[in-house]
């Protein structure tokens, strides 16, 4: 299972880079190998604002459809567009070309609720035992 | 949970592996959309061993065996399948099931796994006279080798006499000294074969299939897709007690000129009118409708989806579902959720034809 270290994770397997005022944001490694070969994704527009634990994509995979939620609060300043025509980006790299979303971090606070990667790699290693 | 005897291969091939009905099956290897792919183009080898099968001694006619389905069984030519159903009184479907025949009056019924021990009880109940019903599912292997190069793969296994192989027709075949039947049949809409054989070759059987590298091991995940793109029904889904094979538009496995348990009812709803019936529909994105799906026409409930799912070979979303009322070919309507919302369009099937 591929956790980056400089990441921040949900129990939802969602994931966050921070980058200064800006997170990007996407599925785990774990999440993309759960849901099998993904087939379509519904992303929010730009300048909308999210909810930390909010609704913030649907992805849908051969077998069925998942809400993904907004690991931390904030506008959204860029979408994946690629992903519309290439769904299958997010199962080939969850954590880089298959990003979903960025957007600018309202409450950097907000951060004390994800975990870091090796909380997450634990997290993991309980629901896969 | 029951397991096939190739539990531990599929494990070793890293199938991810989930429950369907009371059987751990695995649901793909690497990927649903490579294993589909893969049967449309080349040849994939299923793990089908959770079907039931039951060997039946009766005469069609005396045993009343004829009435119990509605594939007309007396005129099929020995060595040949015939698709059909099992009704209730009611017309309702009980299962769908292949019928083999044999000789004159030795046949081997292929069934669902959820639905195996109801019809077990159904025939058993209905049949009359001399006969003899054997459930043999837990002794029998079932291996479905579908796509357009698995002619030439079996032929290297069983040898030139497979090609003379009909759709829909099987013979005996001998296997490292083991006698199995294969027929012509599948759920794919691919030229392709299911082989039955007992449970103690059936791991030898399948690793000697897949020596051959143009096999590929493929899940239930993708049978599920290629028989969607068909517009074959799945029991369970399009098939149940409360749809009769005309709501299901599937009356041409119907014999009407015989006698069949569910006859009556059958005629009556061709008389009144049926209330409901099956549709096929496609979105015009990559969404996939879902299984439970409300189908909406203007702002009214018209029905509900059986089956959904993102077409692999069509990269749109495809459907069944049935409808109370009329629509046809080209009709718009909606499918949804509490969250998501799809427009549809009404669709012949099958969605997918093959090119050529």
């Amino acid at each position: 299972m591929n956790i980056p270290k400089n990441l921040f994770y949900t129990k939802d397997h969602e994931w966050a880079r921070i980058e200064g005022k800006t997170a990007y944001i996407g599925i785990t490694d774990y999440a993309q190998h759960s849901l099998g070969d993904i087939t379509f994704i519904e992303l929010p527009k730009i300048g909308e604002e999210l909810k930390q634990s909010g609704y913030c994509a649907t992805v849908e995979s051969v077998k069925a459809a998942s809400e993904v939620y907004a690991p931390l609060s904030g506008k959204v300043l860029s979408v994946n567009t690629e992903l519309a025509a290439h769904p299958e980006l997010i199962n080939q790299s969850a954590y880089e070309k298959g990003y979903f979303i960025s957007l600018e971090i309202s409450d950097v606070a907000e951060k004390t609720k994800l975990m870091d990667a090796a909380s997450y790699e634990r997290y993991v290693e309980g629901l896969t035992k | 949970m029951l397991k096939t005897s190739l539990y531990n291969i599929h494990i070793s091939l890293g199938a991810k592996m989930a429950p369907f009905g009371d059987w751990l099956m695995p649901i793909q290897y690497q990927g649903i959309l490579a294993e589909h792919a893969h049967t449309r183009q080349a040849v994939s080898l299923f793990d089908i061993c959770h079907m039931g099968e039951f060997m039946l001694e009766a005469d069609p006619a005396l045993s009343g065996f004829d009435r119990i389905v509605t594939q007309n069984i007396i005129s099929m030519p020995e060595g040949s399948c015939r698709y059909g159903f099992m009704l209730n009184q009611q017309a309702g479907v009980l299962d769908d099931l292949v019928v083999y025949r044999i000789n004159q009056t030795n046949w081997m019924l292929v069934v669902n796994s959820a639905t195996t021990a109801g019809d077990f009880a159904h025939l058993k109940k209905n049949l009359l006279g001399q006969f003899k019903l054997q459930d043999v599912s837990d002794k029998t292997g079932k291996l479905d080798v579908q796509g357009p190069q698995s002619l030439d793969v079996l032929k290297n296994i069983f040898g030139d006499g497979i090609s003379k192989l009909n759709y829909y027709t099987f013979s005996e075949f001998v296997f490292e000294g083991q006698r199995c039947i294969i027929s012509r049949t599948g759920y794919t809409g691919e030229l392709g074969y299911e082989i039955y054989i007992s449970t103690d070759y059936v791991a030898r059987l399948w690793e000697v299939l897949l020596e051959d590298n143009r096999v590929k091991p493929a899940g239930l995940g993708c049978r599920d897709t290629l028989r969607l793109e068909m517009g074959y029904p799945l029991y369970g889904h399009e098939l149940d007690t409360a749809h009769t094979p005309l709501a299901a538009g599937l009356l041409k496995f119907v014999d009407l000129s015989k006698d069949f348990i569910g006859k009556g009812a059958l005629l009556n709803e061709q008389e009144l009118g049926q209330k409901e019936h099956l549709i096929c529909f496609q979105t015009d994105s990559r969404r996939g409708p879902r299984h439970g799906f409300a189908i909406f026409a203007d702002k009214k409930q018209v029905g509900t989806v059986t089956s959904g799912s993102f077409s692999p070979s069509l990269s749109v979303g495809i459907g069944m579902g049935y409808v109370s009322g009329h629509y046809v070919i080209g009709d718009e309507l909606t499918v949804k959720d509490a969250n998501i919302e799809i427009p549809v369009k009404v669709v012949k099937k099958p969605f997918y034809k093959k090119e050529n």
